[in-house]
């Protein structure tokens, strides 16, 4: 039956998988502006900086779009969530008010800076911009997965009248689960920016466009997901154990595991039927489950069955995101050291190699966004793991009024991103054209962040 | 004096002065979007939007600093009020991404020109009139839920509250038209000017209709303004805002450029003087208490600490922008 707290469920499953899409990849195109913005600084040849106002021209759209959904963020709490808000407004306010205080300043103060001031500062206050945007989306990053982490794995609280008060700060900030998830969502937005990165290369080089630019820019993002891929995979497996550990009904879900067991296959493929609490069409490796959930030859897995049933979480949607998520990962391994095999024999321009990468561009993002699913979906029926349930978490509202929200943000968030996905595609398709010196001083110096994409595209 | 008493009252003044800092940066902006239509041409157009682009978005961050920093130092407040108003809080919303969005793809878009400037006009002011019947509904009070019971789609609806929508949408066409004042010449400038004037009787004429329907109200704010004296010491409100209303015709008669900005910026602070002084030391009245809503101690100390320190800082760069872009926009800036 539809009520108010799924409808509103649902509509916050919406906007905030739209909007922690254009996040992710503003937090990796920060720093890779960065980088790109120091090599320039030393080498101080033209190619570096065209590809460094490029990239800003995608990065200003990516970051315009994300600040746009995400003031609608900072409402839903209140409007659709207000048991949460009062409950636990105590704990979770506070890290989203100094996520705006810290994250915000910064980016705000240097954005301006790093989008209008090439003509106006000195080369080294510009980098110091760029370096002090990065950062700012990176301390938003902290701020955020300290709150999520929170709500997964509470602690440095006291309940009183279910209302969580705080009492140790560290404790709130520094839970259990915060010290893996946060770089796994960092590594998680790198890699996803990577992934286009080298996608968007990988087609100027099929299209015979900007060659030795897309060259370098191939082979930087190739190098980087061959290192990176591999601590995020040892980060995704901690993240693993620390599921164990602390959340296990969660757990029992990804891996589709109905009875308490030691020496537990690995699932590979299987339909799990929640109905009759069994796995049907199941493709498992025997004991390998054990060892990679424990560590241990015989560790134990908790079974769903362990736990009352109205406190276990959903199955189909972890058991199924988490395996998409970790395939993508190793999907995007694969691709990183074929490239390196074929960078060494020199055949790293391959066709079909080349349309790998075009195709495989958004799998970072679908990783991020599976992964997502499984920490949320899998949390449930909590809201606040094992402390407060969902449905005391919702607001008392009509059904009509959330039904009437949904759809408006559905037809809005579809129209409206719609445009900013074409525009985005309208960049990539001008490409890393020469971009302007600093002496030649136009009458026009674009007046704030979206504007800056508009010089290229009306060529 | 404890720090559960002295907090609250804290608090309460840096969320005021974080709404109030919204309501002023962005209301101007909003304004240049209700006054849209008036621009002779599409050029015209142009210049009137990009004479707030470098700083649109800084202004919008105030909103999102008031709503976290309700949830921080006033859970109850913020819960109560934004489920309540779910509706219009919607409508903002989606206003305001319309407003953003059209701000930036308006310059972009060649073929649908014509349709992200009508996203600009009408998300303008659906934003403000969605704010407007927030203020309102805030204002005649919002009584907390029964447990068990559910909100009402439109209980938030009252003739005050769609009057005080439409007064806030006069109120920023006010601020945008003396703010155009202020940073064009020519014929947008004239607009500006010829604007000025009905849209200060307007702003006037309202802010005494919301005057004399304040003891209808169920939040009884009269209360305060009319016991025991307090008219005589709070009487400097009215005052100064007839000083401010009087200063303001007579800049636009001189053709002065800055003080009719100025003017009105006085005037919305005045405005929000006398509401802030009518519901303390309520935060939602009629009912809901600053300490009553407040977070403990350890959540609204915790912020604090910092926000001693950023909130100056967010204001040095407020400062430092706007001195960046200060004076005339030229006939050519922008993006063309």
């Amino acid at each position: 039956m539809l009520t108010a707290e799924f409808l509103s469920r649902l509509q916050f499953a919406f906007v905030v998988s739209f909007h922690i899409l254009f996040p992710a990849f503003s937090i990796g195109l920060a720093s890779w502006l960065a980088f790109l913005e120091a090599v320039w600084l030393v080498r101080r040849t033209d190619p570096w900086r065209d590809l460094y106002f490029f990239w800003l021209k995608i990065f200003a759209v990516a970051f315009g779009m994300g600040v746009v959904s995400g003031i609608v963020m900072s409402f839903q709490f209140g409007t659709n969530w207000a048991g949460f808000s009062e409950a636990a407004g105590n704990v979770i306010g506070p890290l989203l008010n100094y996520e705006v205080l810290t994250a915000f300043f910064l980016e705000a103060t240097f954005l301006g800076v790093m989008l209008f001031g090439w003509r106006k500062v000195s080369d080294r206050t510009h980098f110091f911009a760029t370096c002090m945007v990065a950062l700012g989306t990176l301390i938003s990053t902290f701020w955020i997965m300290a709150a999520n982490s929170w709500m997964q794995t509470p602690a440095g609280y006291a309940l009183r009248d279910g209302v969580f008060y705080p009492d140790d700060w560290m404790k709130v900030i520094f839970n259990p689960s915060f010290p893996v998830r946060l770089p796994h969502m960092v590594l998680g937005a790198f890699i996803s920016t990577a992934m286009v990165i080298g996608g968007v290369s990988a087609w100027y080089l099929l299209k015979g466009r900007f060659a030795d630019k897309s060259r370098a820019t191939l082979k930087l993002a190739l190098a980087f997901l061959a290192i990176v891929i591999p601590v995020q995979i040892v980060v995704g497996d901690m993240s693993g154990l620390e599921v164990h550990r602390n959340q296990p009904a969660k757990l029992a879900a990804i891996e589709a595991r109905w009875e308490t067991r030691r020496d537990v296959p690995l699932t590979l493929f299987a339909w799990p039927d929640e109905q009759a609490q069994a796995n049907r069409y199941a493709i498992d490796v025997p004991r390998l489950g054990s060892i990679i959930l424990t560590h241990s030859l015989h560790g134990e897995v908790k079974g769903l069955q362990d736990f009352p049933a109205d406190q276990r979480p959903p199955v189909a949607i972890p058991f199924f995101s988490f395996r998409i998520m970790v395939g993508l990962g190793f999907a995007m391994l694969g691709l990183a050291l074929i490239g390196l095999w074929r960078w060494r024999r020199g055949t790293l321009e391959k066709p079909w190699y080349l349309r790998a990468w075009v195709v495989m561009i958004p799998s970072g993002f679908v990783a991020v966004l599976t992964g997502w699913w499984v920490a949320e979906v899998g949390r449930q029926p909590w809201v606040v793991y094992g402390v407060m349930r969902t449905s005391e978490a919702s607001s008392p509202l009509p059904v009509g009024s959330v039904m009437a929200s949904l759809a408006t943000f559905v037809v809005v968030y579809l129209g409206i991103f719609g445009a900013g996905l074409y525009y985005l595609v309208k960049l990539f398709r001008t490409g890393p054209v020469p971009a302007p010196v600093r002496e030649a001083a136009p009458h026009q110096t674009p007046a704030r962040p979206l504007s800056v994409p508009q010089d290229a595209i009306e060529e | 004096m404890e720090l559960a008493t002295v907090l609250p009252v804290v608090w309460y003044f840096i969320i005021g002065f974080g709404v109030m800092m919204y309501v002023l940066l962005d209301g101007f902006v909003l304004g240049l979007g209700i006054l849209s239509p008036f621009a002779d041409d599409e050029h015209q157009r142009d210049h009137m939007m990009n004479t707030a682009a470098p700083i649109w978005d800084g202004n919008e961050t105030w909103l999102v600093l008031g709503g976290a920093g309700l949830l921080a130092a006033f859970p109850r407040a913020y819960a109560l009020v934004l489920s309540s108003l779910y509706l219009p809080i919607l409508l903002m919303l989606i206003a305001l991404i319309f407003r953003g969005v059209a701000f930036e793809f308006r310059f972009k878009a060649h073929t649908s020109r014509w349709l992200w400037g009508l996203a600009f006009h009408v998300g303008s002011v659906l934003a403000a009139f969605a704010q407007g019947v927030i203020l309102g509904a805030l204002v005649d009070g919002i009584a907390p839920l029964p447990p068990g019971q559910v909100h009402g789609a439109f209980d938030w609806f009252s003739p005050f509250a769609v009057m005080t929508g439409v007064a806030v949408v006069c109120g920023y066409a006010l601020l945008g038209a003396t703010w155009l004042i202020l940073k064009t010449e020519g014929r947008v400038q004239q607009i500006a000017f010829d604007l000025t004037r009905p849209l200060m009787v307007a702003v006037i004429v309202f802010m005494l209709i919301v005057s004399a329907s304040l003891p209808t109200l169920h939040s009884a704010l009269m209360h305060r303004w009319f016991t025991g004296g307090n008219f005589l010491y709070l009487s400097p409100v009215p005052l100064l805002t007839a000083v401010c209303a009087v200063m303001l015709w007579r800049s636009v008669i001189h053709r002065r450029e800055a003080q009719p900005f100025v003017y009105a910026l006085g005037l919305f602070l005045l405005g929000f003087i006398g509401l802030v002084v009518g519901i303390w030391p309520n935060i939602v009245p009629p009912a809901l208490s600053i300490w009553a809503a407040a977070s403990p101690p350890s959540s609204q100390g915790f912020v604090l600490v910092g926000a001693a320190f950023l909130i100056p800082a967010v204001l040095a760069y407020t400062v430092y922008s706007y001195r960046v872009f200060r004076g005339k926009l030229a006939g050519d800036a922008g993006y063309h």
